[in-house]
Formats: structure tokens, C-alpha cells, sequence
């Protein structure tokens, strides 16, 4: 793949070199003529001085022919317009936006940059899986669905202990996939029943989350 | 009109004098509190401390009330994120973005965006009198 890398601090820099182990071919675009040395230095020449926000750089870049642009600069705002001038101007058939400020997923999303990565997002949620009072985990947005997949743990207290499954008033469009108990997995059938500590993967739609929630771990 | 400013600087400034002075309530943002300096003492309406391309800035700033929302920072990508967030999230009735490159303006308008480039008007209004001088 023809990969375009927009931005060449630390994040771009080791991206751009494990993708090249990957056997892609990467271009950076960088502003900073100390950072675009330092890269040429140890990466070979994969890197172009530039404002890679500037239609005049991404069409020098070659952008039109890029399968995938990953915008991974500090700023929130660069990220989103290398985004849109990629994917509107050149048609770039992926982009990947980094984000800092996670009220900016919904807006990107919004407008139109369909993969975002927001570091402060993934953190919260790694801390979210080692506190255990936290009784849901999100685990993954499933791609160009409105669904994603998430951990609930069964608390003591939880309405669903006790329950077979096919007795949980699960909101429609959700699914139960796995039960974990301890270290063993077991697919989750009709008259399966719940128990306190079990954890219980889920499919469901992002906007009835909050039901799923109230059904499997209580409020 | 109620009308929301991004950006003190001087066209900012000059902007929101400008209006307020018409009897507009004007409220200004800027990062910067040192740019409020910029703004006539004669100004009656509100300057705040914020960043426009933030949603919880916006929203103090009034950003729900506002009919218009300027976006006028030397930064073209914080122009374009803070009107894409007026327009897209606020749904600000009026919204108009300063994009001094002129190929992201070009792109930004066929997006929908109600942006203007200062590089396009000024050189073309240079042309026109240096033409109208030549003749």
C-alpha cells in the first residue's frame, strides 16, 4: 500500500518506520526541516518538507494515487483538515485522524473522517479495565456500524444473576456472544444461566448501550 | 444580531468595534487576553477567554444563542475546524470562515463552508487598481 504519514513527531516517526517493515510504502510529510532530517537520517528518503494541510504538498505527495492517509500531528485541527483534503480533493479511500480532545471523535466522525484514534480515549478505557467498579469495557467500535462490542462484568448485585438468558430483557439488536467464567469460555445459549463474576462479551447497538448496561450489570 | 467572533486580532477587533458600535451584540473569543488590547475602548460587548475550537468554550461563549459566528484567527485549520463546529454541531444560521490559502478556501466552500479568502481578495483587488492606474 501507498501510505501517507501527516506529521513526523515520535508518533509518525515509529509508525512510519514499522510500516515500512511492513513492506508499505510510506511518505511522510513533516513542516519541521530538523525533524524531516532526523527522519531522512534514519528512515532513508521517505520524508517531504511540508505543510501536508497545503493541497499544493499533498498533490506534490502523490496523495491522488494513496490508499491510506494517517494524519498524526499534535494539533486536533491540522489532523482534521489533512483528513478532509485528502479524502475531498484527492479521494483518498482511507483516513485515519489522531485526536487529542475526545469531544473531537463525535465531530470528526460528523464530519466524515470515519477512523479516529484518540490517545486520551484509549487510556480512559485501559484505566476503565483495571478499576474494577467499572462495569462495562468497550472493547471495539465495529467499522461502518452503528455497533460495538463490549466486556460487562456480573456484579453480586447485578439483575441478571440467577438469570437464564433467554430471560434477560436484552434491548433489541443486542447479543450476547461469550460468557467467561474464570478462564473458561462458553457460548452463551438460550438457557444459559448468569452468575455473580461472570464476565459476558456483547454486540450492541451504540445507542441502546445504556439498556444493555441496566439489564447485565444494574444501573 | 447576536454575532460570535473568533480571533482578536485586528480584523477581529476592528470587526467587533465595528458592530457593536452599530448596536450588534458582539461577544469576542480569543486564547490570548493580551489581544484584547486591540479592541476600542468605546466597546461595549463581551470579550472572553477561550478556545474556539473547543465545543465547552463555545458553549460559554453563547455559541446556542448566536445568529452569526466569525472565525478569524491567524490559524486557517482553527478557522475551518471552529465554523465546521458552529455550523455542524450549533447549526449557527450564518457561519463564515477566513482561509488565507486559497485552495483550502476553494475546497472548504464546495463543501458548503462559507469561507473567504484575504489572499485572493486583496491581490485581486491590487490588480484592479494598478490597472485602473495604468490607464
Amino acid at each position: 500500500m501507498y501510505i501517507i504519514v501527516v506529521g513526523g513527531g515520535r508518533l509518525g516517526y515509529y509508525l512510519s518506520k514499522a510500516l515500512l517493515s511492513q513492506g508499505h510504502e510510506v511518505l511522510v510529510i513533516e513542516k519541521d526541516t530538523v525533524k524531516v532530517e532526523r527522519i531522512e537520517e534514519e528512515l532513508g528518503s521517505i520524508c517531504m518538507q511540508g505543510d501536508g494541510c497545503e493541497t499544493a504538498v499533498l498533490e506534490e505527495a502523490g496523495t491522488e494515487r494513496a490508499d491510506l492517509l494517517v494524519a498524526v500531528t499534535d494539533e486536533d485541527e491540522d489532523n482534521l483538515v489533512a483528513c478532509q483534503v485528502a479524502k475531498h480533493k484527492f479521494n483518498v479511500p482511507r483516513i485515519i485522524a489522531r485526536i487529542s480532545n475526545p469531544k473531537n471523535e463525535a465531530l470528526f466522525k460528523k464530519l466524515g473522517i470515519d477512523v479516529t484514534i484518540s490517545s486520551t480515549n484509549l487510556i480512559l478505557e485501559y484505566i476503565g479495565q483495571e478499576v474494577p467498579a467499572y462495569p462495562v469495557v468497550h472493547l471495539l467500535e465495529l467499522r461502518k456500524t452503528k455497533l460495538e462490542l463490549i466486556e460487562v462484568k456480573i456484579s453480586a448485585g447485578s439483575p441478571a444473576v440467577g438469570k437464564k438468558v433467554k430471560d434477560i430483557p436484552l434491548p433489541p439488536g443486542s447479543l450476547l456472544i461469550l460468557v467467561i467464567k474464570d478462564e473458561d469460555i462458553k457460548l452463551p445459549a438460550q438457557d444459559t444461566v448468569l452468575h455473580a463474576d461472570d464476565r459476558v462479551l456483547a454486540v450492541t447497538k451504540i445507542d441502546t448501550e445504556q439498556d444493555l448496561r441496566a439489564v447485565l450489570a444494574g444501573s | 444580531m447576536k454575532v460570535l467572533i473568533m480571533g482578536c486580532g485586528r480584523v477581529g477587533a476592528y470587526l467587533a468595534a465595528s458592530l457593536d458600535s452599530e448596536g450588534h451584540d458582539v461577544t469576542i473569543l480569543d486564547i490570548d487576553s493580551a489581544s484584547f488590547r486591540k479592541l476600542a475602548p468605546s466597546f461595549k460587548g463581551t470579550a472572553l477567554l477561550g478556545d474556539g475550537t473547543d465545543e465547552d468554550s463555545l458553549r460559554k461563549a453563547g455559541i446556542e444563542e448566536m445568529e452569526a459566528f466569525l472565525a478569524l484567527t491567524q490559524g486557517d485549520n482553527r478557522n475551518v475546524m471552529a465554523a465546521q463546529i458552529a455550523k455542524h454541531i450549533f447549526n449557527v444560521d450564518r457561519v463564515i470562515c477566513r482561509i488565507y490559502d486559497p485552495l483550502r478556501e476553494e475546497l472548504y466552500r464546495t463543501l458548503g463552508l462559507e469561507a473567504i479568502s484575504p489572499t485572493t481578495f486583496f491581490a485581486d483587488l491590487l490588480k484592479e487598481r494598478l490597472m485602473r492606474g495604468a490607464k
